[in-house]
Parts: structure tokens; sequence; C-alpha cells
């Protein structure tokens, strides 16, 4: 094979600590080389005309690209070497940049590995062949995980695109934490007002099949061919009869159930509807607080029921769908500011979270939108907002920003003053992130128009006095401290990944970093893919975003569904496992390991041996170092191509 | 070209295209500095590394190997660092055998958000490796006979 080889100075992040021509002055040495050069940009279009010309002038079999990670531009290479008539699998990539040139300054050392990397390369590329992809047919329907405003977003995009669309969410309704909101910022309207419209459309498009109160419970295949187990909670009423009336949850005489969606500001009933807007309108029976669930008596909401519905031996349901494509959009959790031993730990009834206080503001909300201190019922009149908690803190292991608490706190010191006109309200800030369209505007008006004092520096100790609260803390810009008497405290709680997600990413096979969220393909380029074909993220799963975001989010999720489908077939991967049938010896090793059941047993002149179904063939390769004969090869990746590397480095 | 002699050891590293390669990508996004040393093999999958490659660089002349794969239960393809864990533990029985320090070989977990983790991997691995100074090599006349029997006893 002839090969050529491209080095790249990447302007000069690689240039400055790799001597890129040396590079290519040692690459001309190995076997098989036939043409070596180092460029400018490889990747600039002049720079792939060159890859282009090259193969044509050199009849080059193969080219090696050393620049950056594969995982960068891999695709863009083979797609050029394929410009010019090569298959895109006689090509090869060393990584120079991410592996070498960023991680140290020693440009002789740095040239050495370099070399080592290309060389590597070539031998890894003498050893390609050809590879031709497999066409298969997909099921044009996705999944949508999550009914947040992401999802919502994702799901009717998708419906409306003509897609069949299967909308699962966790908890009884859609709305996710923005149906829990009063207002949004920077606008200061309804929340309800804009999402409970689009929550109606969810319900009543005729592409959209939803699960409340339902979960993952397993995933199996592919892109394009993805089987879901869902599991459909036992709610103990039948919905397909419920009207949502609300009878059975007026007169249920058990008052002490968790209400979750309030924040838990009160209680709720046994059996309940979380909000008056809930779509699906429909009650449940939290099992852990019912009477007749728990103890056997009671059944009163079975005798009030108009249309019959209860049914306290309900059990969980499992249904199973097939679709093509996923988009999750789990959303985020709030951060458990309990650890702040300064804020009181939990200790102080009238210390609550922002978003405990924005249910406090709604008017269908618990208070019925009066602001009332949780300890005695009485309007506050000093209001002390406390800011990045749980964010920008490592000491809590919360070093990132979670963007959206300064803007929503000045939204809610606005609030404030509207509806308690004798308030004063206190700001203890960091800095104030306002970086949206009109939000900083609004920050502003908050301060200059709604006289909220801004006070920048943290708080050291909440400590009660009196029906009071003594909020002391530092005034950084003045250089004092700073008390104030205050009736009420709200923490801009931080944003973290939501409980489940490392439990779902397992189940989608994508990746998540340390604090959770999920990983999106590409930090700059590939926002809402994954590194796994098919699953795309939405909103804030895949870091804290605000409504705008999450929205775009959703809207460009969809987009890359539609997209994904707009082929009635996919091409298959063809880097996938071959059996060599004269050296199969039938043990079926490979295919009780395959993770995929990608391997089946066929008869071969009435001997058994393995058989790989190349559409369903993941490319993991466990089979190839399991095999005891070598007979099963990952495309690829086989043990000769491997162990070239290895040689390559080893015996020089 | 050979090793920088005295200043490097040659390590060979192998690692998952999903997750460790990934973090190392991360490692060099941050400019997180580590030591030259290593060289990596990008593979699909840990499960896809055959403990036999492990044996074969070392026999080959690499001074340590490092393996590093997604942490379990966050594999791409579900289980294939279970495959892996389990083959590879036993790699640290087996290297005494054939002479080689235990030490130089060592597999961890490494995510592709991870890219601090990786620069203590290397940094740590490199340091082990350059203690226990370069391994022994099969040299002399009967060199190609001795690796000939140890390949065909593998």
């Amino acid at each position: 094979m002839k090969i050529g080889v491209f080095v790249c100075h990447c302007g000069s992040n690689i240039e400055a600590t790799v001597d890129t021509a040396a590079v290519a002055a040692a690459a001309r040495e190995f076997p098989g080389v036939v043409f070596a050069t180092d460029t400018m940009y490889t990747c600039s279009e002049p720079g792939q005309d060159e890859i282009v010309e090259a193969i044509k002038e050199h009849n080059l079999g193969g080219v090696v690209v050393a620049s950056c990670t594969p995982r960068m531009h891999e695709q863009t290479f083979r797609r050029t070497v394929e410009r010019a008539g090569l298959n895109k699998y006689l090509f090869e990539m060393a990584n120079i940049r991410e592996h070498v040139s960023w991680i140290g300054k020693d440009r002789e050392a740095n040239t050495n590995k370099s070399v080592d990397l290309v060389r590597m390369a070539t031998e890894k590329l003498m050893r390609n062949r050809a590879l031709h992809p497999k066409k298969f047919t997909i099921n044009k329907r996705v999944l949508v995980i999550g009914g947040g405003v992401a999802g919502i977003q994702a799901a009717l995009d998708c419906a409306d695109g003509g897609l069949e669309v299967v909308l699962v969410e966790k908890t009884t309704t859609i709305g996710g934490k923005m149906a829990k909101l009063d207002k949004t910022f920077p606008t200061v309207d309804c929340s309800s007002c804009i999402l409970g419209p689009r929550m109606v459309d969810v319900a009543q498009h005729p592409n959209i099949t939803l699960y409340a109160y339902a979960e993952i419970e397993e995933i199996n295949g592919y892109v394009g061919n993805f089987e879901i187990k869902v599991k459909k909670k036992a709610t103990y009423v039948d919905w397909k009869n419920c009207t949502g009336c609300g009878i059975c949850m007026d007169k249920c005489p058990s008052k002490k159930a968790r209400d979750t969606f309030n924040e838990e500001i009160g209680f709720t009933k046994a059996i309940n509807i979380p909000f008056p807007q809930a779509i699906p309108k429909k009650a449940k029976i939290d099992p852990e607080f019912c009477t007749m669930l728990k103890k056997g008596k009671c059944g009163v909401c079975a005798k009030v029921c108009p249309s019959g519905c209860i049914d306290y031996e309900m059990k969980d349901e499992f249904v199973t769908e097939k679709v093509g494509a996923i988009v999750t959009a789990t959303g985020f959790d709030l951060f458990d500011w309990t650890v702040y031993g300064e804020y009181g730990g939990g200790r102080y009834p009238d210390v609550i979270t922002s978003l405990q206080y924005e249910r406090m503001l709604s008017a269908s909300g618990p208070t019925g939108g009066h602001i009332k201190r949780p300890s005695d019922g009485k309007e506050p009149k000093n209001v002390v907002f406390i800011q990045c908690v749980g964010s920008r803190d490592k000491s809590v292991g919360r070093p990132y920003c979670t963007g959206f608490c300064c803007m929503y706190t000045a939204k809610q010191a606005i609030l404030t003053k509207d509806h308690l006109p004798l308030s004063q309200s206190y700001v203890f800030y960091m800095d104030i992130r306002a970086t949206g369209k009109l939000y900083d505007e609004f920050t502003r008006r908050a301060m200059e128009e709604y006289d909220t004092n801004y006070i920048r520096g943290r708080v050291s100790m909440i400590y009660p006095k009196g029906d009071k609260l003594l909020v002391r803390g530092a005034d950084t810009l003045m250089g004092t401290q700073v008390e104030v008497d205050a009736d009420l405290v709200v923490l801009a709680v931080g944003a973290e990944a939501s409980a489940g997600a490392s439990g779902l990413a397992e189940k989608l096979r994508i990746s998540y970093d340390s604090y959770g969220f999920y990983m999106e393909g590409h930090p700059k380029l590939k926002p809402v893919e994954t590194n796994t074909a098919g699953v795309y993220l939405a909103g804030a799963c895949q870091g804290p975003k605000d409504i705008p975001s999450s929205v775009a989010q959703g809207s460009a999720a969809a987009s890359k569904v539609l997209g994904l489908f707009s082929k009635d077939q996919l091409e298959s991967d063809p880097q996938v496992s071959m059996v060599d049938i004269k050296r199969c010896i039938g043990c079926g090793k490979c295919i009780q390991t395959c993770p995929f059941g990608a391997i089946k047993e066929i008869d071969f002149r009435g001997m058994a041996k393995a058989d790989v179904i190349e559409t369903i063939c993941q490319g993991c390769g466990i089979c190839t170092s399991t095999c005891p004969q070598g007979a099963i090869q990952l495309q690829h990746a086989t043990d000769n191509q491997i162990l070239s590397e290895v040689n390559a480095l080893c015996q020089f | 070209m050979p090793v920088l002699e005295g200043k490097e050891l040659r390590i060979v590293g192998f690692l998952c295209n999903w997750c460790s390669y990934g973090g190392a990508d991360t490692a060099g996004v941050g400019r997180f500095k580590q030591p030259t040393d290593l060289r990596i093999i990008k593979v699909p999958c840990s499960g896809r590394i055959d403990p036999l490659f492990v044996v074969k660089a070392l026999m080959n002349g690499a001074d340590g190997v490092l393996v590093s794969g997604c942490h379990p239960r966050d594999c791409h393809y579900a289980e294939g660092n279970f495959y892996a864990r389990r083959r590879l533990e036993i790699m640290h029985k087996f290297l005494p055998i054939l002479g080689y320090e235990p030490g130089r070989f060592e597999y961890t977990w490494v995510s592709a958000s991870e890219g601090q983790r990786w620069q203590q991997v290397v940094t740590s691995f490199t340091e082990q490796i350059h203690k226990l100074g370069p391994a022994p090599k099969i040299l002399g006349p009967e060199a190609s006979d001795t690796l000939g029997l140890m390949q065909a006893a593998l």
C-alpha cells in the first residue's frame, strides 16, 4: 500500500511544541510511505484539497493525518479520502494535539512521540481493508424521556414533523419544574399561561402517546430499532375512566400526604391531583399515606368516585414500545441545601428554597398566592435572598454556576414588592450573572425600580432572634459587616443532576460527567447528540439551563431526530465482527458473551458455526478477545491490527 | 525513533474509545501537563483487550502497560469492562510467572469527563514505571528462540 502522511500544524496548536516538518521527514522513511508533508490547517478546504490531490498524484492507497483527536475530525477526513475515490476506512489518524502538543512543552520529546504515533498509524493502516456498510430499515417513532418544558418541546416538534412520539414522564403530570413556577424572567409573564397550552397540545396531539407516572425499565436495541420496556406505576385509579373531577381528593380523610408538587409547603391528600392544570388531570393514590392500602380500612374515595375508577388491587404494568430514536430530557433536581449549617441546616421553618417561594407566589399554590411565613403565617416585611446556595462552592462539591439563579432571584424580589408593597428585599450575591437577552436590564430594574438592596457578599450565619431571623453577612464592596433582621430567608438553591440520571444513563449506554450531567457528543459542535447513535439530549439533563435554552435544545434534538428519520434506511457501521468459518470450532463462547445478541449459531455442512448479524453488531469486540481460535475478528480492530501497533511502538 | 535515552521509558496504553480515550482528550483540552512516555492505542472497548496484548507488549520491549476503560456500570457496550476486569485482574498474578514485576501493568477506569483524573493516572503510573526502571529485555543469541518458545506457550 502506498501511504501518504499529512502532519498538521493546527495553526500554532501543534507546531508550537512539535516539529511537524521533522515528523513528516521521519515518516518518509517508514515502509510504505511514499509521500509526507506538513500543512498549516489540514482540515481547512485547501488542506483537504491537498490530500485529494496527493491521493491522485501519488496514487495513494491509504492516508494518515497526524492532527487532533479522531473524535474531532475523523469523519471529516474520511469524507475527504472518499472524495478522492478511496474507501473511507483506508484512513488513520494520529492524535498529536490532545495527546501530545497540548499536554507538555518539551519539543524534543513531543516530536519524538509524534513520530511514534504516526508510525503506529501507518502500521495499522497497512493492515486496513476497505469496508462497506449494510443498509437496514428503521422504525420512525421516537421516545422522549421526561415531560418538562424541554421534553414537551421535543415531543411537539417531532409530532408536528409527522413522527409518532412516545412521551414518558416519571410523575403523574407533565410540566416539570416550569409548571411549578409562578412567573418567568425577564418578561414576568405567568409561567402556566405559557406552558399550559403546550401541555394541552401534548395531550391532544394525535401523534403523541403519553405515559405519565411511568419509568423506563429496560432499553434494548440500537439506533433505528430500539425496544423500550416502560413501567407504568400503579396509581390505584383507572385512568381510562377518571375524569379528574377531584371529588375523591375533597373527601379523602388522610390529609398528611407529602405534597411534592408544592415542594412540601403544607400537605396534600393521600389521593390527589397535583395541580388544577395537570396533564393528564388524573388522580393517584399515595400508598404510603392511604389508610385503605395500609390498614385495609377507609375506602372513602371508592365510595364517592362517580365513575368507579378506584382499584386498590392495581399493580405496576409493563408495556413495550418500539422506537428508532430517543430524546432524553430528564431535567435537574435541587441541591440539598441542608448541608449548610450556617443557614440553619433545615432547622428554621422560615428559611425556604427559591422553588418553595415560587409555589407560595403562585395563585394556584398552597397559600393561594399570598406570601406567608411558614412558621406563623404572617406576612414578612424584610425578605433576604441568598444567592449561590450549592453553586460555585467547591466545599460542597458544586463548583459550577447554575446560571439562572441570579435571574429568578431578581424576579422574586420584584414579585415580592408587587405582592407586599411595604416589604424590603435584600439580596446577598457573589456576582450578578445576567447574560441573556434583556437579562441585565431586568436585574437593574429589580435594583433601581423595586428598591431591592443588593449586597455583594456571603452570609456567614443565620440565627433566630425573637420571631425573626438575624442574617449576618459581609458587604465586600463597603468592607463592612451587615446584619439584617429578616422575616423570611429565601435560598437560591442550585441545580444538580436529577436523582435517577446515572441509572438511566446506564440503560441508554451514554456517559455522564462527574456531577451526573449527561455528556454531549461534542461541547461545541454536537450539543444535543450523545456518543450513542440515536440518543439525543435536551434541557437541563446535559447541564443547568434556563427555559429558553431548554426549549432551544428540545427543538434542536427534535430536528436531529427528524434529520435521522429523513432516510428510510440507515447505513450500519461496517466496523463489525466477522467469522472466519474455517477457523470457527462452534464452541459458542462468542454467542454467550455478545451483549447485543448479534451472533447466532448456524449450521454449516452439519457443523455448528458462529455467524454475525452485521446490522445488530455494535463493534465492541468482546467476542474477538473471547474466541479461543481467533476466528471471529472485529473489522478495523483485528488482533493483527492492534498487535501491529504494539510492535510499531515496542521494537524501536 | 527510540525512546529518549535517560528521559523516557516505553509505556503502552490501551484505552477504550468511549471513556478513557475521551478522558485523555479532555485532559489535553484542559492542557493538563503529563509525562511524555505513554503511547496510546485506541480500542473500541476495554472488553476488546486480549490479556495477551499486555504480555506481547512486554515481551516486545515495553517497560509498562496501562489499560483504561469506562467505569463499571458506565460501559458503552453495557458489560465490556466487566469482562476486561475479570481478564485483566489475572494479569497481576500471571506476569510474575513470566518474570515481570506485577507493577509494570495496571488497569483503571477513567470517564470521558475526567481529564484531571487521567492526568493523575498517567503521572503516577509513569512514576511507578520509572521507579521500576527498564524492564528486563530478552537479549543475546538465544533471544529469538526464547521469544518463540514464549509465544508458543501463549
